[in-house]
């Protein structure tokens, strides 16, 4: 059966990627944040899975409002890089998993979450930026094959925070139920308070994010319970894609270890924020 | 029948009416992707909206580069933002129009950390 063994949350602002991209780690307006994963980044080198999943959402590249998906699956062999506009992150194209894959899409349509699947994917800094944070020099390829699952943050009325934990609980049902022995990760990406658009562009809220950051180790149900309206008043507009590490966590095991956290303002026009969770915590009987 | 919509101060919602509103305009945004159709913007803006069909007012706010009335009139950020960029506008100079503060101070406001909802840093 397939394990996961941790479980990453993290931001996925462009300007990461881009800071990473043009050798800007060092400059004094990143540093701090950088200096922040790098706990995160040695565990993780020493804790590779044999497949990801990123849950993430996508920005205006690999898919438009033709189709505005709630959930999807990526089932491919390979996700190209997408070119948001002005050439590629120089970073390598994703490997998939589609045997995973189509596990999972069986296991969750089985349990009554009707994805979208998606043969074909360019996937954009959503995705990237956070591999990047995981593996900050992944050279010719990603430390594994990873797997896409795509969640619509951006167009209202976005899943509720309870719709998300409750697919990560059957996400992590999922892949315990694969029969083959795997070790699985998953990120859970976005976040945290930010606003892009309107007069209260550049809303951060420190408050609402230190209680996400606790909540989400030791007390995620009590997030899931917040309302969409809740999430956008309380973390922006932009803040709700919060919502995607509740998908993370639900596949994660009641009690985990944190290995590491950190919490940066600002990255671009957002709270930056980053959790590690050790999966592999003895549980309570 | 009207819905209720979410009705927050200073904070547009990118909901399924906005959408629709904004439909064409965002996919003249998303378009904006490639080089070939950025030159084809380029060489004539208004033969390109109309041939993605743009209502008037869309057309003149991306004439004028007007990014408030692009979000009123049902650009999402994300696809405004595609246009921004081919500009070499960044979200902080965006940030500054919608606040009214300007560039340099709305990025001064992000690096002392970030924007209050009661008005204060």
């Amino acid at each position: 059966m397939a394990e996961v063994i941790w479980g990453l949350a993290t931001s996925h602002v462009p300007s990461i990627g881009a800071a990473m991209d043009r050798g800007k780690a060092d400059d004094p307006n990143w540093k701090a944040l950088f200096d922040g994963y790098a706990p995160a980044r040695a565990w993780l080198a020493e804790h590779t899975p044999d497949v990801a999943i990123v849950v993430y959402n996508d920005h205006a590249n690999g898919i438009d409002l033709d189709f505005v998906p709630t959930f999807g699956l990526g089932t491919a062999e390979r996700y190209d890089v997408a070119d948001e506009g002005f050439g590629r992150r120089p970073v390598p194209d994703v490997v998939g998993h589609p045997e995973l894959s189509l596990h999972l899409v069986k296991s969750l349509i089985d349990e009554e979450f009707d994805l979208t699947v998606f043969q074909e994917l360019d996937v954009d800094h959503g995705f990237t930026v956070p591999l990047s944070v995981w593996t900050p020099d992944p050279g010719d390829a990603w430390p594994c094959p990873v797997i896409p699952l795509l969640v619509n943050v951006i167009q209202y009325p976005q899943p509720t925070a309870a719709r998300c934990y409750a697919l990560g609980q059957a996400l992590g049902r999922a892949i315990r139920s694969y029969p083959e022995d795997l070790t699985v990760g998953i990120l859970g990406t976005g976040g945290m308070s930010h606003q892009l658009a309107g007069t209260r562009a550049g809303f951060i809220n420190p408050e609402f994010d230190a209680m996400w950051m606790e909540a989400i180790e030791k007390d995620p149900a009590r997030l899931a319970r917040l309302s969409r309206e809740e999430l956008i008043a309380q973390a922006g507009s932009e803040g709700i894609e919060l919502i995607m590490w509740l998908i993370m966590r639900g596949a994660l095991n009641d009690e985990v270890v944190k290995v590491h956290s950190d919490y940066f303002v600002p990255a671009s026009n957002t709270a930056a924020g980053i959790a590690l969770f050790d999966n592999r915590a003895a549980q309570p009987a | 029948m009207t819905e209720d919509r979410l009705d927050l101060p200073g904070t547009p919602i990118f909901d399924g009416e906005t959408s629709r509103r904004g439909f064409r305009m965002n996919k003249l945004f998303m378009s904006l992707r490639t080089a070939q159709n950025r030159e084809r913007f380029l060489a004539d803006e208004a033969a390109y909206c109309a041939e993605f069909g743009l209502s008037a007012e869309q057309q003149t706010a991306v004439l004028d580069r007007d990014w408030q009335a692009m979000i009123d009139l049902g650009g999402s950020i994300f696809y405004v933002y595609k246009l921004a960029m081919m500009d070499g506008r960044s979200m902080q100079y965006l940030g500054g129009v919608f606040t009214g503060m300007g560039e340099e101070d709305f990025l001064a406001a992000m690096r002392a950390g970030g924007r209050r909802d009661d008005g204060g840093q």
